[in-house]
């Protein structure tokens, strides 16, 4: 992604933002202009829990160009407590510990840093939920 | 009737990777004796980020958890001081990202500190004096490291990573800071240049006149300027970059092992730099009881330490139930091999 785009996108990366209808109250992430279904505009920012479960997941191990040290990860479609679906990986797991339905939450993460001179970008990975007692 | 208005700690949250490596993994590499050296540094293991993990990183998993604790607005937090030797950036803060990340942005003042192991510190006695003075509601200091020791150096054995964050104000106190005061010299026992990727040391001169110097003066000076001694402190927490520094510096100023046992996480994780007396206080607040009274002395190369006397508050108890502790941090861990570590910490070159 480019700097300008990471930049624009940080509320969301750095802490799930999203956008709620005032009218209707129908939540969106990412966040976006209008509403789809009353076609309110503008909508209002909307933060997430950052609470889900895993709908579902693969293990990574062939990766795109930068992320071979780290494979293999764990990558999953989560759905949000509130409602919206996103994919993001899972981190804080071994391969045995992952499943359908599984309890996540919000992690702070590294998504991909540019060789040693470019720009770091940070945000939301996900966890098993309670962590580090989820295991508990 | 007036009530004196007091400073303190409103949240505190910690955050330790669960990656370990063992002292007697790293020892084998090197052809040195595991048992001893894990026996002379009063230290099994340490903690390693994972590959996905640095400072900035493990710097707002603590934030979060500190403004969870606190229960406050965000926006209300006007102050973000993160305190590292190893931020990952050279030039661009990593306090601007924490801000970002916790909702303190936009109305709020940033910077990244370094005195080596007590930047964190310095970062509360700035947010101290901020809210002392009424400029701001809440100041959050952070002090995170994920540190790295060059391979084969005794360094290498403890330096490890974790973070702490206090979030200061004055009203629904978990603990008062009732006094700080610092000593400070130029002293050259521990270093890193720019560009450089290891840390130097000054070998034995990191002892004597550097750490417990600094240390002991501290501490002595707080207690003399409180009216307090030894046995007025339920507990007391010492920088930790072994176990051996800090056991030694208790028992000089006439504290017991038992005051200084909850704070030695140095065991467990290894030395956290910046983190490391911050989270040697937060293990102690997780167990305290209210009214008890804590004496802190942090410790930075170069060299200085920050000495605080905080007292515990009603409503600790409830108050901590919120968020993780660093006992659930010490349980959940993962332990590594040399090989793997050395992937974890960039020392394979792809
Ligand atoms: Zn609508």
């Amino acid at each position: 992604m480019s700097v300008p785009r990471v930049w624009r996108r940080r509320k969301v990366l750095y802490r799930l933002e999203g956008a709620k209808c005032p009218k209707c109250g129908k939540i969106y992430f990412p966040a976006r202009e209008r509403c789809l279904e009353c076609n309110t505009t503008p909508l209002e920012e909307y933060l997430f829990s950052g609470y889900g479960k895993i709908v579902t997941f693969t293990w990574v191990y062939t990766p795109p160009k930068g992320f071979k040290s780290r494979i293999p990860y764990c990558l999953a479609i989560i759905e949000l407590e509130e409602g919206p679906r996103l994919t993001a990986q899972v981190v804080a797991v071994e391969q045995n510990d992952v499943s359908i339905g599984m309890p996540v939450e919000f992690a702070f993460r590294k998504i991909a840093s540019e060789g040693k001179e470019g720009v770091i970008t940070y945000g939301f990975k996900f966890r098993p939920k309670g962590y580090p007692n989820h295991a508990k | 009737m007036t009530t004196k208005r007091e400073i303190g700690i409103v949240g505190y949250g910690v955050y330790i990777p669960r990656f370990r490596i063992k002292v007697d993994e790293i020892a084998r590499i090197w052809g040195q004796p595991g048992e001893l050296v894990s026996k002379s540094l009063g230290v099994f293991e340490k903690s390693v980020p994972d590959m996905d993990e640095d400072t900035a990183t493990i710097a707002v998993e603590a934030a979060r958890n500190a403004v969870k604790m606190a229960s406050i607005n965000p926006e209300e937090i006007r102050a973000v001081y993160v305190g590292s030797e190893s931020h990952p950036y050279a030039v661009k803060p990593t306090a601007t990202i924490v801000a970002e990340a916790i909702g303190a942005t936009p109305d709020t003042t940033a910077a990244d500190l370094e005195f080596a192991c007590k930047a964190g510190t310095a970062g509360v006695q700035m947010c101290y004096g901020l809210v002392k003075s009424k400029e701001m509601k809440f100041g959050l200091a952070i002090g995170a490291d994920c540190s790295q020791g060059r391979p084969g150096d005794a360094l290498e054995y403890t330096a490890s990573a974790g973070a702490c964050a206090l979030l200061i104000g004055d009203k629904n106190l978990v603990a008062s800071i009732d006094h700080t005061e610092s000593v400070t010299t130029d002293t050259p026992d521990f270093w890193r240049r720019e560009g450089a990727t290891y840390p130097s040391h000054g070998g034995r001169f990191t002892g004597e006149p550097a750490y417990f110097k600094h240390v002991l003066t501290a501490a002595r000076n707080i207690m003399e300027s409180t009216g307090t001694k030894p046995s007025d402190f339920a507990y007391c927490v010492f920088h930790e970059p072994n176990a051996k520094f800090p056991l030694a510096t208790a028992k000089k100023l006439g504290f017991t092992k038992e005051q200084l046992a909850p704070s030695l996480v140095v065991r467990y994780i290894g030395n956290t730099y910046s983190a490391s007396s911050m989270i040697g206080l937060a293990a102690v607040l997780d167990i305290a009881k209210p009214s008890d009274r804590i004496l802190m002395a942090s410790y930075g190369s170069g060299a200085g330490s920050d000495a605080f006397i905080y007292t515990v508050k009603e409503g600790i108890e409830e108050r901590r139930k919120s968020t993780p502790h660093v006992q659930d941090y010490l349980d959940h861990k993962f332990y590594l091999d040399y090989s793997m570590y050395a992937k974890h910490r960039g020392k394979i070159k792809m």
